[in-house]
């Protein structure tokens, strides 16, 4: 055993799962992260973060090259390196019946913390965590932000020599995620931690020190972000859209454009574009119309950006939205409303989980719903597509009252669900035969909306593989195409893009915007706020109330001063909960 | 396969200690909270022994018997007077075989006894013939019917023969064998010692059979891999609360049987006991084993249900006897640790401590845990490769 500088030291790490199509999970990854820093491992969807992870937790052995974590030779002596680290997996392992003291004591016994220090440790967590009042609740009661936090803290029982953690904040909130960061930022400070963690949020990245930048199983880039940053620098630009003009319709021509533009987001009423290199300002024109354009400093989101898709390019595989031209844009102005909400109220027992709330969604809009995790989100979804009985309040969907009418709404509304829905061991075409059957399509109207979602969501290539084995992008593909193979007036997404990589994302709102575009009505929640800038409207709500409702612009500008959504989000909740008297939050999800 | 001693043996045995302990508090927990666990490991056992107890027993009582007098001569009377004083049958006279075989399709009685019109002549001659019909559609009160009949026959052949002093002429009678330890011929007396054996298979085999599963669904094991915990700890945490369930349900049986269907234990408790603990860690070791192969609660419970509980029921010798089945499932029975569990159970309730029996499968038994044992072992190590 050598004493090295180096937290982990891999060289040519090549790891294949048995049975598993295509190439090796980790394809000869060479790194080497020195002590006592914070470390990001950035890239998309099966790029084998996980597995890297659980290589240096010594839970997997490489096939082939050395790893070595601590110094230590993982391979050869797993239990060696998990005396001394701490990990938490994507999806902890929390004992969901067991309490938040239990669970904090069996952890702490676990690993071997005396009693007079554990005192002092849990209170630290504790009150870190905020959750020093629910110590004798069961962990399964708690909302998703606070399982994930209670995680954090049962992994953090003593001081670890390095702390693992996987894809920490899916699924979580703004406001759980800034916590959950406080808390690991706040360890590195004060102990020195050397902390590696795999995100989907560049913004986490961005707090790094250094970030790994990851793809097919190999090290695209490493660096600083700062340094990551370069790839795209001199590239970056801010178009703000002429009079009238949406800023989402902007960014779907730019994104649209794939040889001169890498990447584009709407973001604060103007879209953020980076240019391809070799672009000229007289190639975007076209594209522009006119709309004024400001180059911007790069962020490492750019950068990362701009290597997967200069990566992509390279390799000739791209997930390119095929759109027809999306010139077709209905006047949302006047046209009907097709969602009506009035003091909409749901009570489970005791618990008011949606308290009096009204809103309208016109026909096309895209209507997002947004709020820390137990704000009643999900509460609200399910009642609108007629899921779950409200307790009082007027709800009615495409012109049939849902107290009434529940089954020719719910033929009207299409439903994509959080979790994969599907029968994974139907074929792709099965599963679309299926669901328009059930949705009772005639043969002939069946067959002809199977072979257009099949062209439509570009599944003809996959249409006879097993849908549990497609791979995520396909999967998400599958879901939508089959939640609109009844040609729905109104579309219903629950938190569609949590745990997907940014690439995925853009792919996934361009088919919103286009669907939008052709008159389809979206309803969709998120824990990306950045998202929310695709949206007509929004909706804030925290512990069951409606905390704001309007633009973008109008939500910015109600939070005085917010630069973006995420802090425009983070002002009003924080501003709600102060003025509330008991400052009790809404913890049963 | 143990590639490093230090995966699982822990150096420091307070460290050992205090992690299996605090392992087998929270399995304790979980145990207690589940109320899927409470209803298998409490309301299960209690359920089978009032059901197995009082409402199925292979016993006949009062069967109706049609009974054809062709020979009206008073040997022949004294003949089927032996069946009117059982509480076994309910004799109904006839005197037409056709009589009786309306009876008979009419599914009035259960069987026709005849006594044919020569019979008196033939015992004369030393052979005497009684015929003996048997609804043949229930195999089991069939069997009993047979076996009652042939005992009434039997005791008046003796009795016959006690005061004549000459040879038997009745037609070959036997008794079967499994009445010889089960004095009060009750089924009851017989099922319950089999009713342990299921009970112990139930809470060893099918509740561990998700246990582990369990921690890999809900991803707890992969937290509990990275900290100090060797396999060895979580499987001896799994082990302890469940034993301490199935010796309660055995327990709850022991009382039962004694209390309530007034089981006599002809062997000494502390055998029975002992045999009881070894089988539950088989059971539990087979359960923990396939947990840990199968890594899917759904699955492990499917897997459970056919190789411990249903092989247990069915095969062990529990229902039916072991003698008259095929070579083949003699041989598949013969692994089964329930086959062992019952024939030492059955001893300890109705036959009283054979010493030599005991020995052998005993030391069966242990062979069995230990092999299993480590099969659960080598299948729960810090690994997510498979």
């Amino acid at each position: 055993m050598t004493t090295t500088a180096l937290t982990v030291d891999a060289k040519d790490v090549v790891k294949r799962f048995k049975g598993a199509v295509g190439g090796p999970a980790l394809n000869g990854i060479t790194l080497s992260i020195p002590k006592g820093q914070l470390t990001a491992l950035v890239g998309p969807d099966g790029a084998g973060k996980t597995t890297l992870i659980r290589l240096i937790a010594g839970l997997m052995k490489p096939d082939s090259g050395s790893l070595y974590t601590l110094g230590i030779d993982v391979a050869a002596k797993p239990q060696e390196v998990q005396d001394l680290i701490s990990y938490m997996p994507q999806r902890f392992g929390l004992y969901e019946d067991l309490s938040v003291m239990e669970n904090l004591n069996l952890y702490a016994d676990l690993h071997g913390v005396p009693m007079d220090e554990r005192r002092e440790r849990f209170d630290r967590m504790l009150s870190m965590t905020d959750m020093a009042a629910f110590t004798n609740r069961l962990a399964g009661n708690l909302s998703g932000g606070m399982k994930q936090k209670l995680g954090l803290a049962c992994t953090l029982v003593r001081s670890p020599r390095l702390l693992l953690l996987d894809e920490p904040t899916v699924g979580v909130d703004p406001l759980s995620r800034r916590e959950l960061w406080r808390i690991v930022q706040q360890l590195v400070e004060e102990e020195g931690l050397p902390v590696i963690v795999s995100t989907a949020y560049m913004d986490e990245a961005e707090r790094c020190k250094h970030v790994i930048v990851m793809t097919e199983g190999q090290v695209l880039a490493q660096g600083t972000p700062d340094e990551l940053c370069r790839p795209a620098k001199g590239r970056c630009f801010v178009a703000y859209p002429r009079e009238g003009e949406l800023a989402r319709t902007l960014q779907a021509r730019l994104i649209d454009d794939k040889r001169h533009v890498l990447d584009a987001v709407p973001e604060s009423g103007a879209v953020r574009f980076i240019q391809a290199g070799g672009t000229e300002p007289r190639d975007l024109e076209g594209i522009l119309l006119g709309a004024r354009c400001e180059a911007t400093p790069s962020r490492l989101e750019d950068g990362v950006m701009t290597l997967l898709r200069e990566r992509a390019t390279q390799d000739g595989h791209e997930d390119a939205v095929e759109t027809k031209s999306s010139s077709v844009q209905l006047d949302t102005k006047d046209s009907i409303e097709l969602i009506k909400v009035r003091d909409l109220v749901r009570q489970f027992g005791s618990f008011t989980a949606v308290a009096s709330t009204s809103f309208s969604v016109r026909r096309g809009e895209i209507f997002g719903l947004l709020g820390p995790n137990g704000a009643g989100k999900t509460t609200t979804f399910r009642m609108l597509c007629g899921l779950l009985p409200a307790t009082s309040g007027f709800l009615e969907v495409a012109g049939f009252n849902l107290r009434t009418a529940r089954a020719p709404a719910r033929a009207r509304i299409g439903y994509v669900s959080q979790k994969f829905a599907l029968y994974g061991n139907l074929s792709v075409t099965e599963n679309l035969t299926f669901f328009g059957g059930a949705y009772g399509l005639g043969r002939q109207e069946l067959n002809a909306q199977v072979e257009r979602a099949l062209d439509e969501f570009q599944l003809r290539e996959k249409k006879d593989e097993r849908s549990g084995e497609l791979p995520g992008g396909f999967k998400q593909r599958l879901a939508m195409a089959t939640a609109l193979i009844h040609r729905p007036e109104i579309l219903f997404l629950d938190e569609p893009t949590s745990g997907i990589d940014p690439l995925a994302r853009r792919a996934f709102w361009r088919r919103i915007t286009t669907l939008a575009a052709e008159g389809t009505t979206i309803i969709v929640t998120t824990h990306f706020m950045e998202e929310a800038e695709y949206c007509d409207r929004i909706v804030i709500q925290d512990a069951g109330r409606l905390l704001a409702i309007g633009t973008p612009h109008e939500v910015r500008s109600q939070a005085s001063g917010a630069a973006n959504m995420n802090e425009a989000f983070l002002e009003i909740i924080k501003k709600a909960r102060e003025s509330r008297p008991t400052g009790a939050t809404a913890v049963e999800a | 396969m143990m590639q490093t001693q230090s995966t699982w043996l822990p150096r420091n045995l307070s460290h050992f200690w205090r992690r299996l302990r605090a392992l087998t508090i929270k399995e304790f927990r979980q145990l207690i909270r589940d109320k899927s666990n409470l209803a298998i490991g409490i309301f299960l056992p209690i359920a089978l022994i009032l059901l197995f107890g009082y409402g199925l027993s292979l016993d006949i009582r009062n069967a109706p018997v049609a009974i054809v007098l062709e020979d009206g001569a008073p040997m022949a009377r004294d003949v089927v007077a032996g069946l009117r004083g059982s509480d076994y049958i309910a004799p109904r006279y006839v005197t037409t075989m056709a009589e009786a075989e309306a009876l008979m399709r009419g599914r009035q009685v259960d069987g026709i006894v005849r006594i044919p019109s020569d019979f008196s002549r033939q015992l004369a001659q030393g052979r005497g013939t009684v015929q003996l019909v048997v609804h043949g559609t229930d195999a089991a009160t069939a069997a009993s019917l047979r076996g009652y009949v042939s005992a009434a026959i039997d005791g008046w052949n003796k009795r016959r023969a006690d005061s004549a002093g000459r040879v038997s002429a009745a037609p070959g009678v036997e008794l079967v064998d499994r009445l010889w330890f089960n004095s009060a011929n009750s089924s009851t007396w017989y099922l319950v010692p089999g009713l342990i054996v299921l009970i112990m298979t139930l809470v060893g085999g099918f509740l561990t059979s998700m246990v582990i599963a369990r921690e890999w669904e809900r991803g707890t094991m992969e937290a509990l891999f990275v900290t100090p915990v060797r396999s060895l700890e979580i499987l001896l945490a799994k082990i302890i609360p469940y034993f301490a369930v199935g010796m309660g349900g055995l327990t709850l049986c022991l009382v039962a049987a004694r209390g309530l269907f007034h089981v006599p234990l002809h062997g000494s408790l502390w055998v029975l006991m002992v045999s009881s603990m070894l089988y539950l860690m088989v059971a539990l070791s087979l359960g923990l084993l396939i947990s840990a192969a199968a890594r899917n609660q759904f699955l492990a419970s499917q897997v459970a249900v056919i190789i411990t509980f249903l092989p247990a029921l069915m095969l062990s010798g529990f229902l039916f006897d072991l003698h008259n089945v095929p070579t083949g499932i003699q041989k598949v029975a013969s692994i089964l640790p329930a086959t062992y569990y019952v024939e030492l159970a059955r001893m300890s309730f109705l036959a009283g401590d054979n010493l030599n029996l005991i020995v052998r499968d005993w030391t069966i038994l242990v062979v069995q845990f230990a092999v299993l044992i480590t099969g659960a072992r080598l299948r729960t190590k810090k690994t997510l490769d498979r």
